[in-house]
């Protein structure tokens, strides 16, 4: 395969916010000049916080709306020339699942009605062979004609809810689908089942998948490639267990210790945990007035005067894996795997520093193995 | 050690439409001063509301019985007045979701002023200064100038940090967290869970933590009960529990919480099925067998028959299980 199902580049997408009670007004940058590829059958992951910018990437994908620059190429055609008629059919073959089952659903439509829609639209024009394409699509997504083809969503539980949505998505024969936190307010159980539905269908039917999530636990067991999104730019990417394996940004270093784990031992002492991070120091800044040069250089614990002044851009860092892009003045080197999951990884440091003291790192009191490293980075990048 | 907060035989019940709903049913469990006790469960498990009866939270059709003693003071048949006097000055609690939890008309500053002369006799200014240093508790950075911002000015993480300032404001013996993190971010998930503890050290206090998530558990909480269809199944220490899981739903809801060491596309194992219908016709006794029966890998005949008591083993570990699990950590069950 020589060609991507779908290239991103340069995206950028910006919105005009008026100051409003307080919040300053100014010009949203949402999305600052993206790229990104999927593959066919690839499923790629791209992981933030609130206000990374992760959703409005999809929905330029989509050209809904479109962006305010950039290029968005899908089986080699540019979608931002399409209009009308000729985007409709391209975007069939590109199809959503969003977060709250229930509110994308419409309420008062049967389950069959809700999943032939996107038949009727691609020209399925007899009756019978519409029932029999939604009895198909119902049972590839667990739910069956007879059972569940006539109940409303309030009917249904939150799982089943998602798997008519699912349903629906495929009823277009899409290529790419791309799951907007699908999982993410589902119980636990019905996560598990509903991510193996979407992993056998990608088997199956030989589909691609943008997966975005705010949980890097969430995406592990389906990615092949993960994006680390931070204030509307990539922050890392990479093959999934490179990243999980040997993050090389401080943001992804983030997201992993924050997630909460089971193994024994990992409660935090209490005294550490009284060291909280005020506010300011542990949210992102605002996406209409982002910091000057590296975004995330206001909660980096490894920035320094240069972050403030040059944009890092994404580079494949010294010693990396292949595909392994980091946008970081000063990477974790790509040494041995760090042990992650130990103890002092989750205990919080003092107070961190801004901008200031190269030697920030160690004293975050992460584990010793990424310490090392760090330090190492900093030294030889200092000569 | 005395506790905090001791539930007993706490039981809720409602009667829709002439049907009997046993939403909790028979729950115990204690909490002590300076201790963190998670209640986990999956939506519709009982654990939110087994909370809102102690905080006399739920509607008047819900019938509640059973024994709730906090500091001493039996909680449970309460009159609206009494139960009011406990509410923020014992007993506190934090929600989900803080944006609906604050007045968006209200400044953020005046709220927790008003909530704290709501219970102690001080004066504006005095409710003003101490909303500013329980603002500096929180963390909030530049409190005097958030004193007077709206709450549309927030993001989530901050308005949580309001709303635990706002709960701490009268010093509670017991906070009532109920999936307090579950709408935020992972990241500021943890800055607010280290808050809590950091601050629970600091104050002394006793949280009872409701959620779903059982690696919030694990990393949190000092003891664990867990709920299946209103009934505690599973009761340890956390070490204890999460170490030597016993009963089947544990460990079922243990194998499909999403872990950074498993292998990309291998299937995550699942149950099928879903939780038991709680619903029953009046005057008839909540279902006779184990309520995990019909999805358990390991039920047999008496499983379906007879209903399992949560009993403690010698090491503080309580299940409700007729085939507990051999207990090698997290063995998991199911098929794939």
């Amino acid at each position: 395969m020589t060609e991507p199902l779908l290239a991103v580049r340069d995206l950028v997408q910006e919105f005009t916010v008026r100051g409003q009670g307080g919040v300053r007004g100014g010009v949203l940058q949402a999305v600052s000049g993206v790229g990104l590829d999927i593959w066919p059958g690839e499923t790629l992951s791209v992981v933030g916080e609130t206000g990374s910018g992760k959703s409005t990437l999809a929905r330029s994908i989509m050209q809904a709306p479109p962006p305010k620059s950039g290029e968005v190429t899908f089986r080699g055609v540019t979608l931002g020339t399409l209009r009308g008629a000729a985007l409709r059919d391209a975007r069939r073959s590109i199809q959503m699942i969003f977060q709250d089952p229930y509110t994308s659903l419409d309420p008062l439509w049967p389950v069959a009605r809700i999943v032939a829609e996107p038949l009727i639209a691609a020209g399925v024009s007899d009756r019978g062979e519409r029932r029999r394409r939604v009895g198909e699509l119902l049972e590839q997504v667990g739910l069956d004609l007879g059972a569940h083809g006539r109940r409303r969503a309030r009917e249904l539980s939150g799982g089943q809810c998602q798997r008519v949505a699912i349903a629906r998505a495929l009823a277009a024969s899409p290529a790419l689908i791309i799951a907007d936190e699908a999982v993410s307010s589902l119980d636990v159980l019905v996560q598990a089942q509903v991510l193996n539905l979407l992993e056998g269908l990608r088997t199956s039917l030989g589909l691609s998948y943008l997966f975005i999530a705010h949980d890097l636990a969430l995406v592990k067991q389906v990615s092949d490639r993960v994006a680390v999104m931070y204030l509307g730019r990539l922050c890392e990417v990479g093959p999934a267990d490179e990243v999980y394996a040997r993050p090389r940004h401080p943001y992804t270093v983030e997201l992993l210790d924050a997630v909460p784990r089971i193994e024994q031992g990992e409660r935090p002492a209490r005294d550490a945990a009284a060291d909280a991070l005020a506010d300011a120091a542990a949210e992102a800044p605002s996406p209409v007035h982002p910091p000057s040069g590296c975004r995330f250089r206001t909660r980096c614990p490894r920035a320094q005067a240069r972050c403030a002044q040059e944009t890092p851009l994404l580079a494949p860092g010294q010693g990396a894996a292949s595909g392994h892009l980091v946008a970081c003045h000063f990477p974790i080197a790509a040494g041995p795997e760090p042990e992650r999951g130990h103890p002092t990884a989750r205990a919080p440091g003092p107070e961190r520093g801004r901008a200031a003291e190269p030697a920030a790192g160690p004293e975050r009191g992460r584990a010793p193995a990424t310490n090392t490293a760090a330090t190492k980075t900093i030294a030889s990048d200092s000569k | 050690m005395t506790a905090v907060l001791e539930v007993r035989e706490l039981s809720v019940r409602y009667r829709p439409r002439g049907r009997v709903v046993h939403a909790v049913d028979s729950l115990s469990y204690s909490v002590g001063a300076g201790r963190t006790v998670a209640i986990i469960g999956e939506s519709g498990s009982g654990k939110t509301a087994s909370s809102r009866a102690i905080m006399g939270l739920l509607p008047r059709s819900a019938q509640v019985s059973g024994s709730a003693v906090l500091n001493g003071i039996e909680l449970i048949g309460l009159g609206a007045r009494e139960l009011r006097r406990h509410r923020g000055h014992d007993v506190a609690m934090i929600f989900q979701d803080p944006a609906r939890s604050l007045n968006p008309t209200m400044r953020v500053g005046p709220q927790i002023a008003e909530a704290i002369r709501a219970h102690r006799p001080i004066s504006r200014a005095a409710a003003r200064e101490r909303a500013i240093e329980l603002f500096r508790l929180v963390r909030l950075s530049a409190p005097e100038q958030r004193y007077s911002e709206y709450p549309h000015q927030f993001s989530g993480g901050m308005r949580q940090r309001v709303m635990i300032a706002m709960a701490l404001s009268c010093s509670p013996r017991l906070l009532i967290a109920d999936e307090a993190t579950t709408a935020l971010d992972v990241t500021t998930q943890a800055q607010i869970m280290r808050l809590l503890t950091g601050l629970q050290a600091q104050l002394g206090m006793a949280i009872l933590m409701i959620s779903h998530d059982l690696g919030l558990a694990a990393s949190f909480a000092d003891d664990v009960v867990v709920m299946y269809a209103g009934r505690a199944v599973e009761r340890a220490p956390a070490r204890e529990l999460f170490g030597n899981v016993r009963m089947p739903y544990t460990s079922a809801l243990l194998g499909a919480v999403p872990r950074l060491d498993r292998a990309a596309h291998t299937p995550l194992p699942v149950i099928g099925g879903r939780p038991p219908v709680l619903s029953a016709p009046p005057g008839s006794a909540p279902s006779a067998g184990c309520p995990f029966a019909a999805r358990c890998p390991r039920a047999d005949d008496r499983c379906e028959r007879e209903r399992p008591e949560l009993a403690e083993d010698e090491a503080g570990h309580a299940y409700a299980c007729w085939h507990p699990l051999a207990g090698s950590s997290h063995e998991i069950s199911g098929e794939a």
